[in-house]
């Protein structure tokens, strides 16, 4: 019979170890404010100035305000003029510039006459973040700088398609990605580091100091000890999950568009998934230094095969299935779907019980793994 | 089974791999017993005691602890059972008062705060109960280590080198709290390496290399070994050594303070070697009786250097 009340024993034990190990805790609450402030500001999710060159084989007015224009903006910084496309290239695989405008000959005979010019922006995505503004921004520039001349123009040429084409080439790194998933991310990332971690030393702590054997001598069951190590903190993965909202929101002005109460529940759900998967590795590793070494194993895949860093749906299919079976790979859907879409439980069931489905799995594993004997 | 027996087990028997640490052991503790596991270093009496609450599973073997089956229900052995680790084993992030919480919720006791605050009465912990326990000195972590397995009031008691580096005053002071619940009818099992803990046992089991050697009430144990030993006094005690180690034939040598003990199976072994000795300054030769330690010390001599089937043909039981 599984005892409340030894589990309270356990629970009450491990909150007390957690709130006089002052330096773990202290870790817990930094983390997320570290990683916030390194993502968050460090890597500026919507950079300006990007150091830009361009090749001008039209120099009529039209060109000029178009150049303006994309100055005005303070995304692109014009540092230099080629003459021909290979020198620009070269300034973009050397790293000297960022992007490559180039307009074409008879740019603006072209654009009258209502054949749609092409305009080339070539930039250097092998960060996709860095590059993501400023393409984005590209065809609104355009579009703007371009409304006065389009205002003379024939009727026919208006309304429709613009009279020019923005050709735009993301160089080195097809894929990007944008922007507003870093914030929504770095939670799953936080929770996912610092939970596996805090319970991964959760049993290897009481082997090493030897509290284990006289902890086994009574008659406490393993799934007591299981739920009592790990419950205790779900509460400091909510605390770390609310710092990173509120500065999210505050800092960031990431939006919350969804429902709080099944992004709620799937949030503690997936704490609690994490501190299992820690309390797993804690059944395996023979010590605390092994211990942080399968952390590591798991979390480097949580980075990237979730969908964090790189497209989730741009993956080969066996990254994909790896992805899957990540509990982050779920929960980041869920982020996203909740914070930035406004989705409510309809739409995030699909991520939920994936989830449930890896805690129980790993709740069983440890089951398995745990000797209550020192066998 | 017999009713007055609180550890009855045959054939107790644990491998680690290839390695028989416990081979085929037989222990029966009576009720209020205050039992001693006496051995080498490495000789199984770790084990054993683990094997006995329900720690370890044993590879072989059978029998009852509190009348319980030894195999199968160490859930139940557990609960009546108190063991006290080699190793301090409480949380020393934790206060006095907070260890002694966490075992007792462990065993569900009812009026957990007053067992507590009784116990730290008597440890004499009271006004420190707040106190880590990482920050006690060696023989107070022994005295709240032992609180600690008293404190759901157990029927067995099993020690395991309890007062390891502890200092002589915390040790009587122990053993004067073993007395204690023995009298009240707790049962202790208690291995050493100490002489003076030794003999406050009622029986002491030796064991060597898995094999017990010897099982007897304490005060047979010289004689149930059968040394023949001499006292001798001199003011050249190192002369009087080199002489008694060129002569041979017998077991122990150990010095007690200004004396010699020289002891033996083999009484005119020894008159030869003492007889040689006589013409030494201040000469004194009295024969005594063979006392525990010397008893002890031929056991494990014999037992390193015969590796335990030959000494047990010599000892005989």
């Amino acid at each position: 019979m599984i005892s409340l009340a030894r589990i309270r024993a356990v629970f009450l034990k491990e909150l007390v170890q957690m709130r006089r190990d002052r330096p773990t805790f202290a870790i817990m609450i930094m983390v997320p404010i570290m990683q916030l402030t390194l993502f968050g500001f460090a890597i500026d999710t919507d950079p300006r100035n990007m150091p830009t060159a361009v090749e001008l084989r039209d120099d009529g007015p039209l060109t000029r305000s178009f150049l303006a224009s994309l100055v005005q903006s303070e995304y692109f910084r014009i540092v230099k003029r080629v003459h021909s496309l290979d020198e620009g290239e070269s300034l973009l695989q050397a790293g000297e510039v960022s992007y490559l405008i180039v307009i074409p000959e008879h740019f603006e005979r072209d654009f009258v006459r209502g054949e749609r010019p092409q305009i080339l922006f070539a930039a250097d995505a092998s960060d996709p973040v860095a590059a993501s503004g400023p393409i984005a921004a590209a065809n609104e520039i355009a579009r703007r700088a371009f409304a006065p001349e389009l205002e003379r123009l024939p009727r026919r040429l208006r309304g429709g398609l613009p009279p020019y084409e923005a050709v735009i080439h993301r160089q080195y790194n097809p894929a990007g990605e944008t922007s507003m998933n870093i914030v929504p991310g770095l939670l799953g990332v936080i929770l996912t580091m610092t939970m596996i971690m805090i319970t991964a030393i959760a049993l290897t702590r009481e082997v090493e100091r030897g509290t284990i054997e006289a902890l086994l001598s009574t008659p406490v069951r393993a799934s007591e000890i299981m739920i009592g190590k790990t419950t205790p903190y779900i509460l400091v993965g909510v605390i770390q999950a609310t710092i990173v909202l509120v500065a999210g929101r505050l800092i960031f002005h990431i939006p919350f568009a969804g429902e709080a109460w099944p992004f709620l529940l799937a949030m503690v759900l997936f704490i609690f998934t994490n501190l299992m998967l820690g309390y797993l590795i804690s059944t395996v590793a023979k010590t605390q230094m092994q211990a942080m070494q399968m952390t590591f194993f798991i979390f480097l895949p949580s980075i990237l095969l979730s969908g964090f860093m790189f497209p989730f749906a741009a993956m080969p299919g066996w990254a994909k299935a790896i992805g899957e079976a990540l509990p982050i790979t779920h929960f980041l859907r869920i982020v996203r779907e909740v914070m930035l879409k406004g989705a409510g439980f309809a739409e995030i069931r699909g991520d939920i019980w994936p989830i449930a489905v890896i805690l129980t799995m790993l709740a069983l594993a440890s089951l398995a793994r745990f000797r209550r004997t020192l066998d | 089974m017999n009713g007055d027996l609180v550890i009855d087990v045959k054939g107790l028997t644990k491998k680690f791999g290839d390695k028989t640490v416990v081979d085929r052991f037989d222990i029966s503790v009576p009720k209020g017993a205050i039992y001693g596991f006496l051995g080498p270093n490495g000789s199984g009496k770790t084990t054993t005691i683990r094997m006995v609450c329900g720690l370890l599973k044993p590879d072989g073997g059978s029998g009852a602890v509190l009348g319980l089956d030894v195999l199968k229900q160490s859930d139940k052995i557990k609960e009546r059972v108190g063991y006290m680790t080699q190793r301090f084993s409480l949380y020393g992030d934790l206060s006095i008062r907070e260890n002694l919480e966490f075992v007792g919720r462990l065993y569900s006791l009812d009026h957990l705060k007053d067992r507590v605050d009784a116990s730290l009465k008597s440890l004499g912990l009271a006004d420190r109960a707040r106190q880590l326990a990482g920050t006690l000195s060696g023989g107070w972590k022994q005295r709240l280590a032992l609180a600690a397995c008293m404190i759901h009031e157990p029927e067995l008691l099993l020690l395991d080198e309890p007062t390891a580096g502890v200092d002589p005053k915390a040790r009587r002071d122990f053993w004067d709290a073993i007395r204690d619940y023995s009298a009240q009818g707790v049962t202790t099992l208690v291995s050493t390496h100490y002489m003076d803990e030794a003999v406050q046992c009622d029986r002491i089991a030796f064991i060597a290399y898995g094999k017990k050697l010897i099982d007897a009430p304490t005060a047979d144990i010289p004689r149930k070994v059968g040394l023949f030993a001499r006292r001798i006094e001199t003011s050249a005690l190192d002369e009087a050594t080199r002489r008694l180690k060129a002569a041979g034939g017998f077991d122990v040598l150990a010095r007690f303070g200004a004396a010699i003990h020289v002891a033996g199976r083999d009484p005119e072994a020894i008159i030869a070697a003492a007889r040689s000795l006589e013409d030494l300054p201040d000469i004194k030769i009295e024969s005594i009786d063979a006392g525990l330690e010397e008893a002890f010390i031929y056991l494990m001599t014999g037992a390193q250097d015969n590796f335990a089937n030959g000494l047990e043909a010599r000892v005989g039981q």
